[in-house]
């Protein structure tokens, strides 16, 4: 499923749309920026609380294609503007990571 | 709205330097003016007025309720609501900087989030300070920038290094509590593999050691540097700080073990994964560490005996 299309499915704001067409393969929940680098797959999601510029650095790095951020947390906007620089769509849903992580499972079916 | 004209991005180095070195509690004001929940927002106007101020935090003792600022009176006297409690018209949700943090942070909160002021908490939650974007020392500060800029400008910049033949060798600086710009020299190099068209899975191992390298360099370090050699067959990184040092190497090299404190956790640092994740994506490993000196970290990656051709074929 395309990230754009996940997020209308899961009726999230859309806060950064470039690079939102693309296949996402996988997801990942975590905070821990380290923990993201180890583990979260390539081409994936990642949903987080953490919207700050180094979460894009991160996702960069390992070829995450979109974030989601939980709970409405503030996206400041030079976290934007690097998402929007890199091409990594960034998303943002009221629930929390074990909400949102179980919505996204079921909707990649995976 | 008030941006500071200093940015972490655009600054000399000694300025710099001053952003990471200087503390938030180094520059705050601290005689604060603050008014208990039950004050009226007229009561508050008039502290306003009376101190040339335009944000007034909500506290009783060193607890922190909330802020008032010149928008919610405003606010207030087009509703006719002046007269009423400060706590029902406050702002609660707020963003606050811990006095421990590094100016910088202060700076790029007033870029991020737009206030005109940040309360100041300690390590208690304590309300210590307010950092205000025209705070005297901000003026300070602009002067020291004028003066290094112009001492700056009479000193050339080094040239780039230049590689040998085949081998490329890139050096990048880590400053302590960079965070704004941690994570370019990974990005650099990953450009650089990405352009010799490396396989992706490739790419990841050597990204995720060197953004491990700058992050620690960042959070853990007075500073360093970070040095990729690259060549035909390994890409070779080095991290090489100048201090504290790691008292327990053995310890800090296994997962969870951390010496980060909360506000750099807050930040998704500090998961005490970092080395534990150079050395599994790593196909050689050391790290010399002396307490009082430095750490080197070293970490090397091999690339596959025949370097493949660049990503756009060429068609005759």
């Amino acid at each position: 499923m395309n990230a754009l299309d996940l997020a209308r499915k899961l009726n999230w704001e859309i806060l950064q749309p470039d690079g939102a067409e693309t296949e996402i393969r996988g997801a990942y929940t975590s905070d821990l920026l380290s923990d993201v680098m180890a583990h979260a797959p390539a081409d994936g999601l990642l949903i987080t609380i953490q919207a700050n510029i180094n979460t894009v650095a991160v996702a960069t790095l390992v070829h995450l294609r979109a974030l989601v951020v939980c709970h409405r947390r503030p996206a400041p906007d030079d976290f934007l503007a690097a998402a929007r620089r890199e091409g990594v769509a960034v998303f943002r849903t009221t629930e929390n990571q074990y909400r949102t992580s179980v919505r996204v499972a079921y909707a990649l079916n995976d | 709205m008030n941006v500071l004209p200093i940015s972490p991005e655009q600054s000399s180095l000694v300025i710099l330097d001053l952003l990471f070195k200087l503390k938030i509690k180094e520059v705050m004001t601290t005689t604060l003016i603050t008014a208990p929940r039950g004050a009226s927002l007229r009561d508050i106007q008039r502290l306003m007025k009376e101190n040339g101020i335009t944000g007034v935090p909500i506290a009783e003792g060193r607890r922190l309720f909330g802020i008032v600022s010149m928008d919610d009176i405003i606010t207030a006297l087009e509703n006719g609501t002046v007269d009423e409690r400060a706590d029902r018209h406050m702002a609660t949700n707020l963003v606050v900087l811990e006095d421990d943090m590094p100016l910088s942070f202060g700076i790029s909160y007033f870029d991020k989030f737009r206030y005109g002021r940040f309360p100041v908490l300690n390590r208690n939650n304590e309300l210590v300070g307010i950092l205000t974007s025209r705070d005297v020392s901000a003026s300070l500060l602009l002067e020291l920038f004028k003066e290094y800029n112009k001492l700056e400008a009479q000193i050339q910049p080094p040239a780039p290094a230049a590689g040998e033949r085949g081998r490329v060798r890139r050096k990048f600086p880590a400053k302590r509590y960079d965070f704004e710009n941690a994570g370019k020299a990974s990005h650099e190099i990953k450009k650089e593999l990405t352009g010799r068209g490396y396989d992706p899975r490739l790419i990841r191992r050597v990204s995720v050691a060197a953004y491990e390298m700058e992050l620690n360099m960042v959070v853990h370090s007075e500073g360093g540097a970070l040095t990729c050699l690259l060549d035909p067959d390994r890409v070779e990184l080095i991290a090489q700080d100048h201090g504290p040092g790691i008292a327990d190497v053995d310890w800090a090299m296994q997962e969870g073990c951390t010496t980060a404190n909360e506000w750099i956790k807050s930040l998704g640092f500090g998961a005490g994964m970092g080395l534990p994740n150079i050395r599994r994506v790593a196909d050689e490993f050391d790290i010399q560490s002396t307490v009082g000196v430095g750490t080197t970290v070293r970490a090397v990656i091999r690339l596959p005996p025949v370097a493949p051709s660049p990503a756009p074929p060429q068609t005759p």
